[in-house]
């Protein structure tokens, strides 16, 4: 039986003085996608973060992908690709400046800046644009072509949906689905639960912190 | 892990590039550096000799307020809606990003010195000599400047009153190098000797200002 990609034990984090997560205990399997689902400020974005290895562990247990996030966080971050509420671009560059540092930065192995862009179907006159003069909507879908460029093996998505029209929504969810049939795992955090029910094998339900 | 050299030349082209997209060097910083050696000239125009005594620290100082904004625009690349996240999940190390970014602010702060080495000769009358000094300690003061500003940039980027806080932060920091370029320059322009220790000087701020970067940045993008 292979190990979990994620599992979490008691696992707390802090917000400030307050726990964001109080204590949670989740299992994620190899090519599943899960859904989080829960009420604002239950802590499903800090879920999210802890497991890219971009927020601390306070205590309890954490494993992703096989590394101790609290001894090893440097080689998971690697390996996940998370797409949060900011689009982690760079303003000031082209769309196709920015998947080309990006692509560069993850490796042999990446997408390139085309076959990333392909996609999400983002139009092709929109390659040598400044990200800055972007809409929100072509925003989001250059943001979503950067994580998939990385080919992560653990997707984070944080409401993937906001902002895309359907077109754009349906895209993402093959994508998503792509990646899953050849082997990676994904988490949504998403408010739009019939089109996160429709994407993902199981939902967990996160309040105060905690799996419900 | 991405090697040292090749995060570097990534993140040098990167923020080079960004440079070269908003034209912030060119149209902002170039232009307040110009006024402020024509405001240092008025100031003392009317003793020529003043000035020209004051050229190699006038300079000096207009390199160090023009580094702080070039250094807050270093950071504000990477406060920019969430990429600091991109950068700490990309594989890139720590230290080369900071290697990177500080080589960016260098090639910036070299095109300034140029532009205004050429303005103290017009507006100031003094006349250049003495290269190899005058271009090694401006090299050595240069990364120095520049790896300070990124650290600093980086340190208070996060703060809400980090703009006024990163002169405040640096500057006092960077007081040797101000005193060991100037000097040299003088030592350079004027034929005496001591101005290579001077620019030993600037060297040593140099070496320790990019150890120090290179081995804390990890920290500081995590901690931002």
């Amino acid at each position: 039986m292979e190990a979990p990609v994620v599992e979490l034990e008691q696992a707390v984090v802090l917000a400030g003085r307050f726990p964001a997560l109080a204590g949670l205990d989740l299992e994620v399997g190899q090519g599943e996608v899960v859904l989080v689902r829960g009420p604002n400020g239950a802590g499903k974005s800090t879920l999210l973060r802890l497991c890219a290895g971009l927020t601390p562990l306070k205590s309890g247990k954490a494993r992703v992908l096989g590394h101790d996030l609290a001894a090893d966080t440097a080689a998971v971050r690697p390996l996940v690709g998370l797409l949060g509420h900011a689009s982690a671009l760079y303003e000031d560059l082209t769309v196709e400046d920015n998947l080309t540092f990006w692509s560069r930065s993850a490796g042999p192995g990446a997408l390139s800046p085309a076959e990333a862009l392909e996609l999400m179907q983002v139009e092709p006159r929109l390659a040598t644009v400044e990200v800055r003069r972007l809409s929100a909507g072509q925003r989001r879908r250059v943001s979503i072509s950067v994580v998939a460029l990385r080919r992560p093996r653990l997707w984070l998505l944080d409401e993937p949906h906001a902002g895309l029209d359907a077109q754009a929504r349906d895209l993402l969810d093959g994508v998503v689905r792509s990646a899953v049939d050849a082997g990676a795992t994904a988490m949504v955090v998403s408010h739009e639960l019939d089109r996160a029910h429709a994407l993902a094998d199981r939902s967990v339900a996160i309040v105060g912190g905690m799996a419900r | 892990m991405i090697s040292v050299l090749r995060s570097a030349s990534l993140v040098l082209r990167k923020d080079l590039l960004a440079e070269w997209r908003s034209r912030v060097v060119v149209g902002q910083i170039l232009p307040f550096s110009i006024v402020l050696l024509l405001v240092f000239g008025f100031a003392l125009d009317p003793d020529r000799q003043v000035l020209e005594a004051a050229t190699p620290g006038l300079f000096w100082i207009t390199v160090l307020l023009v580094s702080m904004i070039a250094a807050q625009r270093s950071a504000a690349i990477e406060a920019g809606d969430g990429a600091t996240d991109g950068l700490r999940l990309s594989g890139l190390d720590p230290a080369g990003i900071f290697i990177g970014k500080t080589l960016a602010v260098v090639v910036q702060l070299v095109l300034l010195e140029v532009v205004l080495a050429l303005g103290v000769t017009v507006l100031f009358g003094r006349e250049l000599g003495g290269w190899l000094l005058l271009v090694t300690a401006t090299g050595l003061a240069t990364i120095a400047i520049a790896a300070a500003g990124t650290l600093g940039g980086t340190l208070t980027q996060g703060l809400a009153a980090g703009q006024t806080l990163l002169p405040v932060l640096v500057l006092p920091a960077l007081v040797p190098v101000l005193l060991g370029a100037t000097q040299a320059w003088e030592a350079a322009l004027s034929g005496q000797d001591g101005g290579w220790g001077w620019a030993g000087m600037c060297g040593v701020v140099a070496v320790l200002a990019l150890l120090l970067g290179a081995a804390s940045y990890g920290s500081l993008l995590d901690e931002g």
